[in-house]
């Protein structure tokens, strides 16, 4: 008996129409599913492809976005391209850490936030910015901070 | 929706959207670009539709959400055309009075038109504000008239009909000897002459071949790409195309980095559309012709958008470049001849077959043809995305375009190039921008990125975040990459503590040089630029860090006090709420003192107060 749903994923391995070159495509859907990639499904997904795990779990370590934890229901991701970096987005990462009470990378314990930094989110002229799940919060503040937060809490 | 079986049944769509446009003689077109939408564009749009619907005159305006208009400052952006009348910081508040007033009335909103700062005019007419004024808008042209989801808009404006010009009227080596004619150069990074990658790829042995667009905009400070993909997509399918039918191929990929989500979204959906509309797929026109194109999601990973490392991350492999004597154009995706451009490249690609490779020579420098987008960003007064002829001053672009320095503060350089570049200082800023140019500095073209820095800006710590940046984004691979990084961004730390040594700048040259000539790949080479050109302009910084133990930009966290200006401090308590380590005290309404002891330099009182009491020393 799977611990998962071999339905849903049978549907997004055939999305890609079972073709081994779009795995990472096919990863990104898990994880949007899951918040994460379980061990059982990427078990699955070797079996059902034909791909030795020690690959699945190579891309899936090797590449940011995957997560073999579960991330928390919403991300927080803090720009710290060269245009934030140079408009003071350290400190704006600095303030959430302090106010989540984690560093960047982990989790709340109450599994709601993940807080991650990111290279450059491609919108330099609202920097600093801080991007929650896909809203855009520009020329963010140390003052704005607990407020964004409180959004969604 | 039709398919189209024949040139002549593009024409007559064409014929057909235009004269069902001209009936609708106003047409707003709303930024929805990112920054346009963080600002609230959206809700603007839908303030315009309702009240254009109550008015009852639907029929007769056309609402478009367009992409990026570049003047991501001032957003959300509204233009009324045909007059090009411009608004800017449009609120949905402001949705009424706009239908009302000039829609209806044929008058201007005053206050809402654009203001310079350091003149005070006001300006009407987009193109008359010296943002875009100094630009010349070729590719980006399209943007601010095109829907990014509808096919007949790009069609009206004389979309696709480079791909109809070349498949039935040139021959493969036709559209081959025309880019090559026009010095086309990839916009990518390396600027390589792009009409010679073509034609190795095409004279490789082997089939299939594949063509791929690289969008996989990783270089921190650079959007331009990003904004053409979401924004344009059809330009760059119709660019990936005409590559196809020149080099022989019948399959394409284009990469986008996961961090675009709607570049994705938009790229699919213009790709569905050109197959319903028989511009992509088997037969194009029935031409006999047929290319169809994959969307490849990144997953973040800055080296692959490395060309080798892409193809391996095509493949569902990890993105590890690979040595440069493999050819891609003989042995690429799959091993087999591949011919990889970076967007703006492809972007070019149509205006070249449409206007010509002499036209496309009459823009730009000897060496560099044609125009250049950069992402003007950082502590200039007008940020943004601009369009400009290849030979123009860097001058010219912070202070025509860019408006100047933000604020009452001096420029101190001009970083371009992204990780992979150089910062310039203020002696070079006459150079005129072309490849060539900006590599003689010490720097280079890059993606596009152009951040400006101020005196505020301490270039060691400049130069140790683009080195911690390239030290997680190395791939490991090769020892000189990943151990060269390692080290120098240990030794750029301890000089930002204050705890350098005399001998540390050798130090880092050396790594450098080793770098230089002995990495893998592109990431490795070229990741010592940022040490290398700071140190050969502001080595000044360096010695007063190392040797006075002082940070002349009072940003390098260790060696700065905060302290209370008490003539300023009001009392408020602001900064007592927000300090971390509960470091501040002071009597209410009474000036406030920073414990030194337990102050940890976080700079949050500074960012906090609203009378400018906490001061840098």
């Amino acid at each position: 008996m799977e611990t998962f749903d071999t339905l849903e994923v049978d549907h997004i391995i055939e999305k890609y129409g079972s073709d081994r070159s779009f795995l990472i495509s096919m990863l990104h859907d898990v994880q949007a599913k899951y918040r994460f990639l379980p061990e059982d499904v990427l078990r699955y997904i070797s079996h059902k492809l034909d791909i030795p795990l020690i690959n699945i779990y190579r891309i899936a370590t090797f590449y940011k976005s995957f997560s073999l934890t579960p991330k928390g229901k919403h991300q927080i991701r803090v720009c710290l391209g060269t245009a934030c970096h140079v408009r003071g987005g350290q400190r704006i990462l600095d303030s959430l850490e302090r106010n989540l009470g984690v560093k960047t990378g982990e989790t709340t314990e109450d599994e709601k936030f993940t807080l991650e930094r990111v290279n450059c989110v491609g919108c330099c002229a609202l920097g600093p910015v801080v991007v929650v799940d896909k809203e855009y919060h520009g020329n963010m503040e140390v003052s704005k901070v607990e407020k964004v937060i409180e959004k969604y809490s | 929706m039709n398919r189209l079986k024949s040139p002549k049944e593009l024409e007559i769509l064409r014929e057909e959207i235009l004269s069902r446009k001209a009936l609708q003689k106003v047409c707003v077109s709303i930024c929805l670009g990112t920054s346009c939408h963080a600002f609230g564009g959206k809700k603007v749009s839908e303030a315009f539709q309702s009240e254009i619907e109550r008015r009852g005159i639907k029929n007769k305006v056309e609402i478009k959400n367009t992409g990026c208009h570049g003047f991501c400052e001032k957003g959300p952006i509204v233009v009324i055309h045909p007059d090009e009348i411009c608004y800017v910081e449009v609120k949905p508040e402001d949705a009424q009075e706009i239908v009302s007033e000039t829609i209806v009335g044929g008058k201007i909103v005053e206050r809402l038109l654009y203001k310079d700062p350091n003149t005070g005019e006001k300006y009407v007419h987009e193109s008359e504000i010296p943002f875009h004024k100094f630009q010349t808008k070729i590719v980006f042209d399209y943007n601010n008239k095109v829907s990014p989801r509808s096919i007949d808009d790009y069609i009206a404006l004389g979309g696709y009909l480079a791909l109809k010009k070349a498949i039935f009227e040139m021959t493969p080596e036709n559209v081959l000897s025309e880019i090559k004619e026009a010095n086309l150069r990839g916009r990518g990074g390396g600027g390589f002459d792009a009409g010679r990658k073509w034609e190795s790829a095409r004279n490789a042995s082997g089939s299939p071949k594949y063509v791929v667009v690289n969008c996989d905009e990783g270089d921190p400070g650079a959007y331009m790409d990003r904004s053409l993909m979401e924004e344009n997509p059809h330009i760059i399918l119709e660019g990936l195309t005409l590559g196809a039918y020149a080099i022989g191929s019948n399959k394409g990929f284009i990469y986008v980095r996961e961090e675009y989500p709607y570049a994705v979204e938009n790229a699919l959906f213009a790709i569905e559309q050109a197959r319903e509309r028989g511009l992509l797929g088997k037969n194009i026109l029935g031409s006999g012709f047929s290319f169809d194109v994959d969307v490849h999601r990144g997953a973040g990973a800055f080296v692959s958008g490395e060309s080798s490392a892409l193809l391996t991350t095509l493949e569902g492999l990890v993105g590890e470049p690979r040595p440069k004597y493999i050819h891609m154009a003989e042995k690429g995706l799959w091993g087999k001849p591949t011919n990889l451009n970076n967007v703006e490249t492809w972007a070019n690609v149509p205006l070249i077959i449409s206007n010509g490779s002499s036209w496309f020579r009459s823009i730009g420098t000897e060496g560099s043809k044609g125009t250049k987008i950069f992402s003007l960003v950082g502590k200039v007064n007008n940020t943004g995305l601009i369009e400009v002829p290849m030979g123009i001053t860097l001058r010219d672009i912070i202070y025509k375009i860019g408006g100047g320095i933000k604020g009452e503060k001096k420029f101190k350089a001009v970083q371009t190039g992204g990780p992979s570049g150089g910062c310039i200082p203020e002696q070079y800023l006459d150079t005129p921008v072309d490849f060539d140019e900006l590599t003689k500095l010490g720097s280079m073209m890059g993606s596009g990125g152009m951040i400006v820095m101020d005196e505020d800006t301490c270039m060691v710590d400049v130069a140790k975040y683009f080195t911690d940046f390239l030290k997680d984004e190395s791939c490991g691979k090769c020892a000189p990459c990943r151990e060269g990084l390692d080290r120098m961004s240990e030794i750029l730390e301890r000089i930002t503590e204050g705890k350098g040594m005399p001998e540390d700048i050798e130090l880092l040259l050396k790594i450098s040089s080793l770098m230089k000539d002995a990495s893998l790949c592109a990431l490795g080479t070229t990741a010592p630029n940022p040490v290398l050109s700071t140190i050969r302009y502001f080595r000044d910084e360096y010695d007063a860090h190392i040797i006075e133990k002082r940070c002349p930009a009072l940003a390098c966290r260790n060696l700065v006090e905060y302290l209370v200006d008490e003539t300023k401090c009001t009392g408020c308590g602001a900064c007592v709420k927000s300090c971390p380590s509960n470091a501040i005290s002071g009597k209410k309404k009474k000036a406030h003192s920073i414990d030194q002891g337990e102050c940890i330099n976080c700079g949050i009182c500074f960012d906090i107060c609203k009378f400018d009491a906490v001061v840098k020393r």
